[in-house]
């Protein structure tokens, strides 16, 4: 992945430990606008020396960036709990997990053995199943965001294309009002565009967030309707109704999990086909490789770093790791490591086999992973339809976004050939 | 040839079914369904490729 736009500096901090890398091996920080943009070129390095990154920042960082470490860490949930899967400054320099409720995204958050029970309940509501009945909404979406574009010539595919089509389905889930997805993308998009905010703001703009969702929560109890919201609400817990603490983390986790995340992939993948001519039209001319294009797209440009918190004392290839040290989990540079993949940074329609980790592995596999998918294929898929010839617009800047989500913040293009509307 | 599903390894990617529906069925919760089946003559391919694409490796193939 290549990165030719200005780079946009951190705020400035007081504390040192907010500086610009200087080391990727021995100072890393994924939150230096440096990293998102060259992912690749730095995993590759790690991997030719030490394949296991440490950083003294976040009051200690590790960095594993082999599929084996990602896949052996990721399935101990004993030793690596979810209880800290963000990895940036807390307010007056606490962990972010000690910053209390704010961050509980149950289950997220959960760890074995009480995850399985906090999971189950909204499990059957993303199964391929029920997810695929809200194809034709999306598609509905697109095609009249793909109408507001109209004949224009040359725009940001992030800020009038990808960007919605999550925030919109979210609301659709949710039984939102959908005219407040413009404000669910403001908020979403605050976050996405830099970890490095002061936390005091970045929590600020999570209360007003709680705020609107207990309203929604008090809306639907008045008026229960037939969707994701009241569904929570009529959800038991060992017995009992969710709390409304309960309905607002499993919504909060929504937020957080289900937007950037997606409009990430489909921004990533619309910049992927602008730079890559040959497999647009390959596209064009043969859509039955859809899927297998969307799996490509979601190894080479996974947006999802996790991250865990260390229980117990332990080693990685020899180095001693300490309970409460942080572990990044990046299934991105999993899904590009040379001793598993052939080609590995090459997009190929005719990959034998793509078991990727782009959404997670073991109990927190992603759980809108279906509706994801299915997200991309219909928004790449009618945007293709509509504009068949297209390419980046090297004219304006490319910039990444800064922190665990890795997507493009813009994705300037030009387009070729536009296809009519349908009547 | 067989298929054999490590029920405790499948975390509901649910790829199987996704790649070769008509083998992999899946529970309510979008879970594989299956934990052993003998596959149909004509199918093996696709059994292969069910187990090839899941990213737990929860799916072995028996012949």
């Amino acid at each position: 992945m290549s990165y030719d736009g200005p780079a946009t500096s951190p705020i400035a901090d007081d504390d040192s430990l907010y500086g610009p890398v200087s080391n990727w091996e021995s100072d890393f920080d994924h939150a230096d606008p440096q990293y998102n943009p060259n992912t690749w070129q730095i995993w590759s390095d790690l991997r030719e020396g030490c394949p296991v990154a440490h950083s003294d920042r976040y009051g200690g960082v590790w960095l594993p960036v082999t599929h084996a470490d990602v896949q052996r860490i990721a399935h101990d949930t004993e030793t690596f709990s979810n209880r800290g899967p963000l990895v940036m400054r807390g307010i007056d320099g606490q962990d972010p997990v000690e910053i209390g409720d704010s961050l509980n995204l149950t289950p997220l958050t959960s760890d074995p053995p009480n995850h399985r029970e906090a999971k189950a309940p909204m499990l059957p509501y993303f199964s391929p199943k029920r997810v695929a009945a809200m194809e034709d909404e999306i598609r509905e979406a697109c095609i009249t965001l793909l109408d507001e574009i109209g004949t224009t010539t040359a725009f940001d595919a992030a800020e009038r294309y990808a960007q919605h089509i999550p925030t919109i389905v979210t609301c659709k889930l949710l039984g939102f009002p959908i005219e407040d997805a413009e404000q669910l993308r403001q908020w979403t998009k605050a976050g996405f565009e830099n970890i490095n905010e002061p936390p005091e703001q970045r929590m600020a703009r999570m209360m007003e967030e709680f705020g609107y969702l207990a309203a929604r929560v008090a809306d639907h109890r008045a008026n229960p309707q037939d969707d994701l919201t009241t569904f929570l609400i009529n959800c038991e817990y060992r017995g009992e109704p969710f709390s409304d603490e309960r309905i607002l983390h499993n919504m909060a986790l929504l937020m957080v999990a289900g937007i950037d995340t997606t409009w990430s992939s489909i921004g990533s993948s619309l910049w992927h086909l602008g730079n890559h001519p040959e497999h647009l039209a390959r596209l064009v001319a043969e859509p039955e490789l859809w899927p297998n294009a969307i799996e490509e797209f979601l190894r080479l440009y996974a947006p999802v770093t996790m991250a865990r918190k260390v229980e117990t004392d332990t080693e990685l290839h020899g180095c001693p790791v300490k309970a409460n040290d942080w572990m990044l989990l990046p299934f991105p540079a999993a899904n590009v490591d040379p001793t598993v993949w052939d080609r590995p940074e090459e997009f190929l329609f005719d990959r034998p086999k793509n078991p990727h980790f782009a959404f997670g592995l073991g109990v927190h596999r992603c759980l809108g992973s279906n509706l994801a998918r299915l997200e991309m294929r219909v928004a790449l898929s009618e945007f293709v339809k509509r504009f068949p010839t297209f390419v980046t617009d090297e004219t304006q800047p490319m910039e990444w976004s800064v922190g665990q989500i890795r997507g493009p913040k813009v994705v300037h293009l030009r387009i070729l050939e536009a296809a009519a509307p349908a009547a | 040839m067989k298929i054999l599903v490590d029920k405790d390894k499948c975390t509901g990617h649910a790829r199987c079914n996704a790649v070769a529906p008509d083998l992999y069925e899946l529970d309510d919760n979008g879970y594989c369904s299956l934990t052993e089946l003998q596959v149909p003559v004509g199918s093996e391919s696709d059994a292969q490729a069910g187990a090839d694409e899941c990213p737990e490796g929860a799916i072995t193939i028996t012949s």
